[in-house]
C-alpha cells in the first residue's frame, strides 16, 4: 500500500512501488492533465511538483514520493498568475505538453520571481512543444512575472 | 451541403434521417469538459447539423474538424457567430460524430481533417448554417409580434424590434423556431460588414487546456476498460512466426497476451503492467523482404535512379537543348530523409465493442476511413459504429491515416480479448511505427545566360508515392505522377521559358504518409536553394533574383517584398551574422521567410530570427494565423536541424527525443509574422509556414559561410571551421 498527497488530499493505493508515479496520477488517481510525451524524461510533458520542485513522473518510482507533496496541474488554482498569462497571451495550441510547461514555469517564478530570458531558456528547455508555442510561453512567463510583482502574488 | 433542413422538427425526425435522430436526441459526448459541460435543455433548436441553440440562449457549435491544435475550435464557431449574431461567450462547441452531413465539402465521402483545408471548405457552409438559423430566429420573434420581419434585427444573442424597443432572447424563440420551415439562400454578409471574422478571438479551447482538464484519446476512459501495448515487428512488413508468454502472464496485473494482424498485444489492468508483460513476451519474429534494408542503400539506389528518366510531370519549352546550349550549365543533388510526426501525444484508441455497436475513443484526423475500417474488422455496419473524437495531442498528417493503423488494430485486439480497451503507444513504439513523410533524392539543373537569367531548368524526383494504395489513388495519382510527390516543383512561379520535371516513385516497404505540408516539405527546400545557387552563379542578390522572376506571379512577389522588407534585407548585421530568404506557395497561400542565421566554428547553426510574410487570403482569426506561422518555423526548423529517420538491417535507428530531437526553447529563434491585407478567398495556415523555413536557413548558411547544404538534415561536420 503506498500512501501519496496530492492536490492536498491523501491517497492510499495499492500498487507495485516501482511503477512510475506518472501512471499511478493518471490511472490510480484518475488526474489525466499530467501527460505521457516520452518516458524517458526526455520531454517534460508528466512535469510535477515534488514538495515544490519540478520533477519528472515518468521517471520517479512510486515508492519515493511517499510523505511528500505533490501537486499537479489540477492543483494550480485558476487565479493562479500563471494561468492566467496563459490564458493572456493564448499559449497552447495542441495543449498537450502545457502542463507540464504550466508546472515547470510555476516552479521557475516561486524560485526565480523575475526570470530573464536566459533563465526561461535554461529552466524550459526540458519540456518539449511539439506545435513550437515556445515563443508565447516565454512571454507568458515574463507576464505571469509582472502581475505577480505587481501584487497578483501567490 | 446543399440544403439545410430543420431537423428539430418532429415530422422530419420521423422520416427517421440519420442526422435528425441521432444528433438532437441521442447524440452526448462523454468525457468532454468544460467546452460540451452539461446537455442542451429541451426542447433545442437544431436549424442544422452544426447548430443546437438551447433555451438557456447557450449556442453549442457542432465542429466537424478535428482540433489538434491549428484553433478549428475557434475559427469555425467564428464563421457562425458571425452570421448568427450570437452572444460569443455563450458558445460552446462540441466534435462531430461521424455522418455524411459532416462530410468534407471537397474530399467527396468523407470526413476528416487535412490539406489545411478547414477554413476554406467551411468558409461559406457554416457562415450559411449561421445565417440560416438566425434568419428563422428572426421570423420566429417577428409572428410572436406580429410584425414584419423586415423591421426586425439580430444582435448578440437577442431579436430586437426597433420600432417598439422590444427585444426576445434567442432562448425564448426555441420552441417557435423549432417549429418553422428552413428558408433557403439566405443571403450572407458582405464582408465590409464582418464584425468577428477577421478580429483576433481568444481560443475557446484555451482554458481548458491551462487546467489539466481537456480530454484527449489518451486520457479518455469508460468503466471496465482495459490497457494494451502490443510488440510490433522490428522490421516493416514482418510477422509473428511464434511467441511464449508464459512469463508476461505470470506478471501481475496482465490479462490477456493474444496475437493480432500486427503483432503481440499484451493487456493488463493498467498500462505499466502491460508495458512490463510486453518486455517479458519471447517472440520469434519472421522478418520478411526488409530485413536487409538500409539507408545507406536506399541512397545508392535513389542516386543511380535520379540519373535515369522517370515520369513526366511537367514539360515546357525544350529544355534539353536549352540546358545544352546554355552558357553555363549548373548542376546539384539534394537530399532529405524519412520523417517522423512525433506528435507529443503517441497514438492511442480506446474501443468498447460490443455484438451490437463498436464505440470508439480517439484524436483522429480520418473518422470515415477509421470508422469503415472499424466496421470491417468487427464486423459491424458502418452505422454501428460511434467515434468520439477527442482532443488531439498534435496530427501533422499521423492521425488521416487511410489505412486507419492504430484503430483497426485497436478493434482487432477488443475483438480479440470482448473487453474494452485503450491501446497505448509509447513513444519508441511511436517513433517507429511508420508512416512517414517519405526520403527524397532530387537531382536538379539550370541552364544560364550570359546575363545570368534561367534559361532552362530540369528537375528529377526520386521518392515513394504516398498515395498508391489509398482510396485517393484514382483522384491523385495520373499518369504514374502522385500529385503530392511533385506539387511546389512542377509548378514554380519563376519565368522560366524551358522547364522539365519528372519523378520516379520506388516501392519501398516503408510505411509512408503526408506529412505537415506533404511533398512541399520537401520541394520547397530543393527548388528555393537551387534558386539561391543561381542567383549567387549569377552574381546576382537572391532576393532581388527572384523578384526578377515573379512578375507574373504579384502574390509570390508580394510576400517576398514584404518580408525582405520586414526582415531589413540588404541592412548591415552583427558580425557573424547572415540573411537568407525563401518564398514557397501552397495549400493556396503564399509565404516569404528571412532567416537571420549564425554558424560556431564547430559547425553548429543557430537561427537568430524568423520574419514571416503570409498571404493567406482572407483570414478568419488573425491571431491563429500567426501562431501556425510560429508553430511551423518551429516544426521546419526542428526537420532541418535534426529530423532523419533511419534504417538498418531493416530497423529503425530512432526511438524517442534523445536521438530523434525536438527543437527547444533555448534554440527558439525570434519569430515576427506579417499578415497581408487581402480580399482573396480565404486559404490554408496549418502547412504553408513549413516549407520555407529549410531553405531560408540553408540560404543564410551559405550567405553566411560560402558553404551550400544539399542534404538535410543540417550537419554541424560539414559547416566546422578548422
Ligand atoms: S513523459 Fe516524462 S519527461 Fe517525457
Ligand atoms: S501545444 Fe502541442 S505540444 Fe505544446
Amino acid at each position: 500500500m503506498i500512501r501519496l498527497e496530492i492536490n492536498g488530499k491523501r491517497h492510499k493505493v495499492e500498487v507495485d512501488p516501482d511503477v512510475p508515479l506518472l501512471w499511478v496520477i493518471r490511472e490510480h488517481i484518475g488526474l489525466t492533465g499530467t501527460k505521457y510525451g516520452c518516458g524517458i524524461a526526455q520531454c517534460g510533458a508528466c512535469t510535477v511538483l515534488i514538495d515544490g520542485k519540478a520533477q519528472r513522473s515518468c521517471q520517479t518510482p512510486v515508492k519515493n514520493v511517499q510523505g511528500k507533496k505533490i501537486t499537479t496541474i489540477e492543483g494550480i488554482p485558476e487565479r493562479h498568475p500563471v494561468i492566467k498569462a496563459w490564458i493572456a497571451e493564448d499559449v497552447p495550441q495542441c495543449g498537450y505538453c502545457q502542463s507540464g510547461q504550466i508546472m515547470e514555469a510555476v516552479a521557475l517564478l516561486k524560485s526565480n520571481p523575475a526570470p530573464n530570458d536566459a533563465d526561461i531558456d535554461h529552466t524550459l528547455s526540458g519540456n518539449i512543444c511539439r506545435c513550437g508555442t515556445y515563443q508565447r510561453i516565454r512571454r507568458a512567463i515574463h507576464r505571469a512575472s509582472s502581475m505577480m510583482a505587481k501584487g497578483g502574488k501567490r | 451541403m446543399s440544403n439545410f433542413i430543420n431537423i428539430s422538427r418532429r415530422d422530419f425526425l420521423k422520416t427517421g434521417a440519420v442526422i435528425g435522430g441521432g444528433l438532437v436526441l441521442g447524440f452526448s459526448v462523454p468525457l468532454r469538459y468544460p467546452l460540451a459541460e452539461g446537455t442542451t435543455p429541451s426542447p433545442s433548436f437544431a436549424p442544422n447539423a452544426f447548430i443546437r441553440i438551447g433555451t438557456d440562449n447557450r449556442v453549442t457549435i457542432i465542429v466537424n474538424k478535428s482540433e489538434m491544435g491549428q484553433g478549428v475550435y475557434t475559427s469555425l464557431p467564428m464563421l457562425v457567430a458571425e452570421e448568427l449574431e450570437c452572444d460569443w461567450s455563450n458558445i460552446r462547441v462540441e466534435p462531430a460524430p461521424v455522418d455524411p452531413a459532416y462530410n468534407h465539402t471537397e474530399w467527396g465521402n468523407a470526413q476528416g481533417t487535412g490539406g489545411s483545408s478547414s477554413v476554406r471548405s467551411t468558409w461559406k457552409q457554416f457562415r450559411k448554417a449561421g445565417a440560416t438559423a438566425r434568419a428563422m430566429l428572426v421570423k420566429a420573434a417577428a409572428d410572436i409580434w406580429n410584425v414584419d420581419e423586415a423591421g426586425c434585427r439580430a444582435e448578440k444573442g437577442y431579436v430586437i424590434h426597433d420600432a417598439t424597443k422590444r427585444k426576445l432572447a434567442y432562448g425564448k424563440l426555441v420552441r417557435k423556431a423549432a417549429q418553422m420551415e428552413t428558408p433557403q439562400d439566405v443571403p450572407l454578409k458582405e464582408p465590409k460588414d464582418f464584425k468577428i471574422i477577421g478580429r483576433s478571438m481568444k481560443r475557446l479551447d484555451t482554458p481548458e487546456k491551462v487546467n489539466g482538464k481537456g480530454i484527449f484519446g489518451m486520457d479518455a476512459k469508460i468503466a471496465g476498460m482495459l490497457a494494451a501495448v502490443v510488440a510490433r515487428p522490428p522490421v516493416f512488413g514482418g510477422k509473428v512466426k511464434s511467441f511464449n508468454a508464459d512469463k508476461a502472464k505470470a506478471l501481475g496485473g496482465v490479462k490477456e497476451v493474444v496475437q493480432i494482424n500486427s503483432g503481440v498485444a499484451v493487456v493488463a489492468d493498467h498500462f505499466w503492467q502491460a508495458s512490463r508483460g510486453r518486455d517479458a513476451l519471447e517472440i520469434i519474429w519472421e522478418e520478411g523482404d526488409n530485413s536487409g534494408f538500409s539507408t545507406a542503400g536506399m541512397r545508392e539506389e535513389y542516386a543511380r535512379l535520379a540519373r535515369t528518366p522517370g515520369a513526366v510531370a511537367k514539360k515546357k519549352g525544350e529544355p534539353e537543348q536549352a540546358i545544352a546550349k546554355a552558357a553555363r550549365q549548373i548542376h546539384a543533388e539534394y537530399e532529405v530523409p524519412y520523417l517522423a510526426h512525433a506528435p507529443m501525444e503517441p497514438l492511442n484508441c480506446l474501443v468498447d465493442l460490443r455484438d451490437e455497436s463498436c464505440e470508439i475513443w480517439t484524436g483522429t484526423q480520418f473518422q470515415t476511413a477509421d470508422r469503415n475500417a472499424a466496421a470491417k474488422v468487427s464486423g459491424l455496419k458502418p452505422e454501428q459504429v460511434k467515434i468520439h473524437t477527442m482532443l488531439l495531442g498534435g496530427g501533422f498528417g499521423r492521425r488521416a491515416n487511410p489505412h486507419s493503423d492504430f484503430v483497426a488494430e485497436a478493434v482487432h485486439i477488443a475483438k480479440a480479448i470482448k473487453k474494452p480497451v485503450k491501446v497505448i503507444w509509447t513513444r519508441e513504439d511511436d517513433m517507429r511505427g511508420g508512416y512517414y513523410r517519405p526520403m527524397w533524392y532530387d537531382r536538379i539543373s539550370a541552364g544560364l545566360d550570359g546575363n545570368g537569367s534561367i534559361t532552362a531548368w530540369q528537375h528529377t524526383i526520386v521518392g515513394q508515392s504516398i498515395i498508391s494504395g489509398t482510396p485517393f489513388e484514382q483522384v491523385m495519382v495520373k499518369n504514374g505522377i502522385d500529385a503530392t510527390s511533385v506539387e511546389g516543383a512542377r509548378d514554380i512561379p519563376y519565368d522560366i521559358p524551358n522547364v522539365f520535371v519528372d519523378l520516379h516513385s520506388p516501392k519501398i516497404g516503408v510505411p509512408v504518409l503526408w506529412w505537415r505540408s506533404v511533398g512541399h516539405s520537401h520541394t520547397a527546400f530543393v527548388v528555393e536553394s537551387f534558386m539561391d545557387e543561381l542567383a549567387h552563379a549569377a552574381g546576382k542578390d537572391p532576393y532581388e533574383f527572384r523578384r526578377a522572376l515573379l512578375t507574373n506571379h504579384p502574390r509570390h512577389k508580394a510576400v517576398l517584398e514584404l518580408a525582405a522588407q520586414k526582415a531589413g534585407w540588404g541592412t548591415p548585421l552583427p558580425e557573424g551574422r547572415a540573411r537568407g530568404i525563401a518564398v514557397h506557395q501552397s495549400f493556396g497561400s503564399f509565404v516569404a521567410q528571412v532567416a537571420e542565421v549564425s554558424v560556431k566554428p564547430s559547425g553548429e547553426v543557430r537561427v537568430h530570427k524568423v520574419v514571416c510574410a503570409i498571404d493567406c487570403g482572407r483570414f478568419v482569426n488573425p491571431d491563429t494565423v500567426e501562431a501556425q506561422m510560429e508553430s511551423a518555423i518551429v516544426f521546419g526548423l526542428t526537420a532541418a536541424l535534426y529530423g532523419a529517420i533511419t534504417f538498418k538491417n531493416g530497423r529503425v535507428e530512432q526511438s524517442n527525443f534523445h536521438d530523434y530531437e525536438m527543437l527547444r526553447m533555448k534554440e527558439m529563434p525570434k519569430v515576427e509574422v506579417y499578415i497581408m491585407p487581402s480580399q482573396e478567398s480565404p486559404q490554408g495556415v496549418g502547412e504553408p509556414g513549413v516549407p520555407p523555413v529549410a531553405p531560408a536557413v540553408c540560404n543564410a548558411i551559405f550567405s553566411g559561410t560560402g558553404k551550400r547544404i544539399r542534404r538535410l538534415p543540417i550537419r554541424a561536420e560539414e559547416l566546422k571551421r578548422a
